[in-house]
């Protein structure tokens, strides 16, 4: 299992310098080591998270927004009538609640559904794992400067280091 | 529209046009509809950054655009159905307290670009709401010379700062914004670099 900083070391190391979102306890671990380092800005809402990030990147930030599946659909507007088409990218790390079924009744269906919605609003995305965390990232980068549009990163459970709530 | 207290109301495009003349390379972020169309009307300039859809996001994106140039004065076009739409945006402002933002919402209690539906901003104070949420600087407005002043004050203060100019329903007669919006994205980010 990857360690928080470790992981957050990567995101830096590829160039992200502002991050927001609103939690959720697979992301918990990264939040907390954000959090200490003075690197996160935590949002209300996920459609506010990707709001602020785009306003970040107009200033020359390079940003990310962590969230939970569920918060997808509330970000689902700005990341359609604002990023995709004024070409802002973000990164949306996003966690994989719901993943095969096996979570709370109210993660199932967008636990199953995730992928087909990103595909279906044209969101680049691929699930991390530790074995190809290097070229995750890598891909992230890519996609990120070549298309300027938002690019998620999936994060399903047991990837990265988390906290006990 | 003159009344004991409110005094003489603006239209929108009056109030804009008294801010957008006090103002001069500070960024501005003008939320979708109408505002941003009156706003490229009467002053277009590289620094102005207008969103076309994406209801709810404007004070978000200034408040990320803020965070990430200390340095400078972000100032946002806002209205009274965006803020409503995105109220917890002022308990985020209100939090983080950047000194370098004024949050301007223009209040005409309707929704007007879609028809002039009602909002509850007639019966909820939103300068009251921002208040509460931690903004340092709080004023409301009806009249031009208060419009200026208060603008102005704000300008030299640490914010963040909230001022509600309570304006009349008239629309000015403006086009779409004729840039794409790739092509604002990239005006604007270059202006503020």
């Amino acid at each position: 299992m990857l360690e928080a900083d470790d992981f957050v070391k990567g995101l830096q190391g590829i160039g992200f310098d502002f991050f927001t979102g609103v939690p959720d306890t697979i992301l918990g671990g990264i939040i907390a080591h954000l959090t200490e380092e003075r690197l996160y800005t935590p949002a209300v809402r996920e459609d506010e998270a990707v709001a602020m990030a785009a306003g970040a990147y107009l200033g020359g930030k390079i940003p990310a927004v962590l969230m939970q599946n569920s918060g997808l659909g509330n970000a689902l507007n700005v990341l359609a009538s604002l990023n995709l088409i004024y070409q802002i990218p973000c990164l949306l790390l996003v966690s994989w609640r719901g993943f095969e079924g096996k979570d709370a009744p109210e993660h199932l269906v967008m636990g199953e559904t995730m992928t087909k919605l990103l595909d279906t609003v044209r969101i680049p995305h691929r699930t991390l794992s530790g074995e190809t965390i290097v070229e995750d990232l890598q891909w992230t980068a890519k996609t990120f400067m070549e298309k300027r549009i938002p690019v998620a990163l999936l994060l399903k459970k047991g990837i990265v280091k988390t906290i006990q709530p | 529209m003159i009344g004991p207290e409110e005094g003489v109301m603006q239209s929108r495009a009056q109030a804009m046009a008294a801010i957008l003349e006090l103002m001069t390379d500070q960024p501005l972020i003008v939320c979708n509809g109408f505002p941003s169309r009156e706003a490229c009307k009467l002053r277009d300039r590289d620094q102005n950054f207008y969103m076309i859809g994406s209801m709810g996001a404007t004070a978000g994106i200034g408040l990320g655009l803020a965070l990430a140039r200390p340095g400078k004065t972000v100032v946002v076009f806002d209205g009274d159905g965006n803020v409503l739409m995105s109220l917890g945006t002022l308990a985020t402002i209100g939090a983080l307290k950047p000194k370098n933002l004024i949050h301007v919402v223009f209040d005409n209690e309707v929704y007007g670009t879609t028809g002039n539906q009602p909002t509850y901003s007639r019966v909820v104070g939103l300068d009251k709401m921002a208040k509460a949420a931690g903004y340092l600087n709080v004023e409301r407005v009806w009249e031009r010379e208060d419009i200026v002043y208060e603008f102005k004050s704000m300008l030299g203060e640490e914010g963040p700062s909230f001022l509600l100019v309570k304006v009349n329903e008239q629309l000015e007669e403006a086009d779409r914004i004729a840039l794409a919006p790739a092509e604002l994205t990239k005006r604007f980010k270059g202006s503020v670099s």
